[in-house]
């Protein structure tokens, strides 16, 4: 069974929306409550690679895609979730099951105003210890 | 019984070329804990690059580094052309050809300025200028085909933006001809020498599990047995049409980095040669007017790593979203586990093994808890370890170690 039937069959309903741009890129959307079992279930049952987190602003909120890649195979997974609040997202962090996501949760707390919670460590990783508090330079609203 | 002392590194690395701050905290002579503060080279590309147009991002992000500066365009323009259809159905072959030549040649560059390095702080200052010394025919070659020794503008979307000239291949070729018996010079000298095997065997170890945990990337990776390239795993450019192979090593200690590096020169210059060979003649530009809504992922095998680039667009001239990782910015974090349980002399070597990319001035302060200050500058730092390595060749000299 391939790695996208293994993921398909365990989540199942879970699975919001799935979508192949191409062979190798796929991307799919779960909840944003179920995004720590379902990090948990690609990174350490299926041993997907993380590759990085990326997080952006959208009309209705936020959203961040999780990507993950299979090394055996070059495909990546991009997990999506949304986060429906304009000024106060937050999500749970990933960081308790592997250290790697630490950092990125750390850059999207501070660049965007995601708030991880469980994180064991949420400061600032790039910006300076003097930069002001409540301006997330990564929203499209700061001004550059 | 022990009190903790703190021995800061940075913000200015006294060793490399970029500011980092690790604060390592040390009983006695072992490093216990590691804090690493990183963002004083924070330059903001992501936001800058949502305000320029498609050609110009490729300039931008060939800015990031300057030494892997091949890398992020290539990234880049690989996430642009996975929106419009995967590299090869918009690429002609000609600059597919072209495009794994410059990467290639960047990772020789890349590698052989990493050895150089590495041989300095250990005390093998004939490795550095030898390793440097054949670096500069590389960056020749650079020049004859891109225009410059560093920051080469040559990629763009569907294509490349300079022709390889029909009279420059055998100039290239004999150069890298030249180059061969030079690697195996390094060869020989650093994996036979028993001093540097006494001083980077066992040393600033990463385990496969904490290879795993940490998803590092790059020779990092591949020193601790995991099969990750890029190149081979989710092929771009002619990568798979040649004949190469991924060097794997499995004790993930900086021996096992360094032997990796040394013996991945062979193969880029295997696969450059291939390339030569066998590039065909035509355009090396689609010319690609328009680039439609939607998101695409680039990711190339810099010498460091994965480098990987998430672009979303909108169907304007510029991308709504430009997600750029590099591939320091795994490899770096696994220094906590890596540089924990050395010595002061060694955090040198094992913070530089993973090939980080920063910029250096010299300081370093060495505080404890009575206050009493002694500054250290990145010379000492460097006479530490290569103390220990004369030290070390003393040893072996009276026949008093393995």
């Amino acid at each position: 069974m391939d790695m996208r039937d293994k993921i398909k069959e365990r989540l199942d309903k879970k699975i919001i929306a799935w979508e192949e741009k191409s062979a190798k890129r796929i991307y799919f959307s779960v909840a944003k409550e179920e995004i720590f079992q379902t990090v948990k279930f690609l990174f350490r049952e299926l041993g997907l690679r993380f590759v990085i987190a990326s997080g952006m602003q959208t009309p209705t909120g936020f959203e961040i895609l999780y990507h993950f890649s299979d090394d055996s195979t070059g495909v990546i997974y991009s997990v999506r979730i949304r986060l429906e609040d304009k000024e106060h997202p937050q999500v749970e962090s990933i960081t308790p099951l592997f250290p790697a996501a630490e950092w990125i949760e750390r850059e999207m707390w501070e660049m965007l105003g995601i708030n991880f919670r469980g994180h064991p460590n949420l400061k600032r990783l790039l910006l300076a210890e003097d930069w002001p508090q409540g301006q997330y330079p990564l929203r499209q609203d700061h001004e550059s | 019984m022990s009190h903790k002392v703190i021995v800061p590194i940075g913000p200015y690395h006294p060793l490399q070329d970029e500011p980092e701050f690790f604060r390592l905290y040390v009983e006695g002579e072992k490093v216990v804990d590691i804090d690493i503060i990183i963002g004083y080279n924070h330059r903001g590309i992501e936001k800058l690059a949502e305000s320029k147009h498609f050609d110009q991002v490729a300039f931008l992000v060939e800015r990031i580094c300057g030494i892997c500066s091949s890398s992020h365009p290539y990234a880049y323009v690989l996430a642009v052309e996975d929106i419009l259809g995967q590299e090869v159905n918009v690429v002609p072959e000609r600059a597919l050809y072209i495009r794994t030549i410059v990467d290639e040649l960047q990772r020789i560059h890349s590698h052989l300025l990493w050895l150089g390095l590495a041989g300095h702080f250990i005390g093998y200052n004939t490795v550095w200028m030898w390793a440097w010394k054949y670096r500069e025919p590389v960056l020749d070659m650079f020049e004859m085909i891109t225009g410059n020794r560093n920051n080469y503008a040559m990629f763009k979307v569907g294509g490349v933006r300079r022709d390889i000239g029909e009279e420059d291949v055998p100039i290239l070729k004999k150069t890298l001809d030249e180059l061969v018996p030079a690697i195996d010079m390094f060869h020989g000298a650093v994996m036979d020498d028993p001093v540097i095997q006494a001083r980077l065997k066992n040393v600033g170890v990463l385990t496969k599990e904490q290879a795993i945990d940490w998803c590092v990337l790059g020779p990092t990776a591949r020193a601790s047995g995991l099969n990750i390239d890029i190149r081979k795993d989710e092929p771009y450019g002619v990568c798979n049409r040649l004949d190469w192979k991924v060097i794997i090593e499995k004790d993930g200690d900086i021996f096992a980095k360094t032997k990796v590096r040394i013996l991945e020169l062979y193969e880029s210059v295997r696969i450059i040669r291939q390339c030569l060979d066998r590039m065909p003649k035509g355009p090396i530009d689609a010319d690609i007017k328009d680039v439609p809504a939607g998101e695409g992922i680039g990711r190339v095998e810099a010498p460091r790593g994965e480098c990987f680039h998430y672009i979303k667009t909108d169907g304007t001239n510029r991308p709504v979203r430009h997600k750029i990782r590099a591939p320091s910015f795994m490899n770096v974090a696994s220094n906590k586990v890596a540089a924990v349980g050395g010595t002061i002399s060694d955090a040198t070597i094992t913070l530089a093994a993973v090939d980080p990319c920063y910029c250096c001035t010299e300081r370093v302060i060495v505080l404890n808890k009575q206050d009493n200050r002694k500054v250290m500058n990145g010379w000492d730092l460097i006479k530490l370890s290569q103390e220990k390595t004369n030290k070390l060749k003393e040893e072996l000299k009276d026949g008093r170690t393995k």
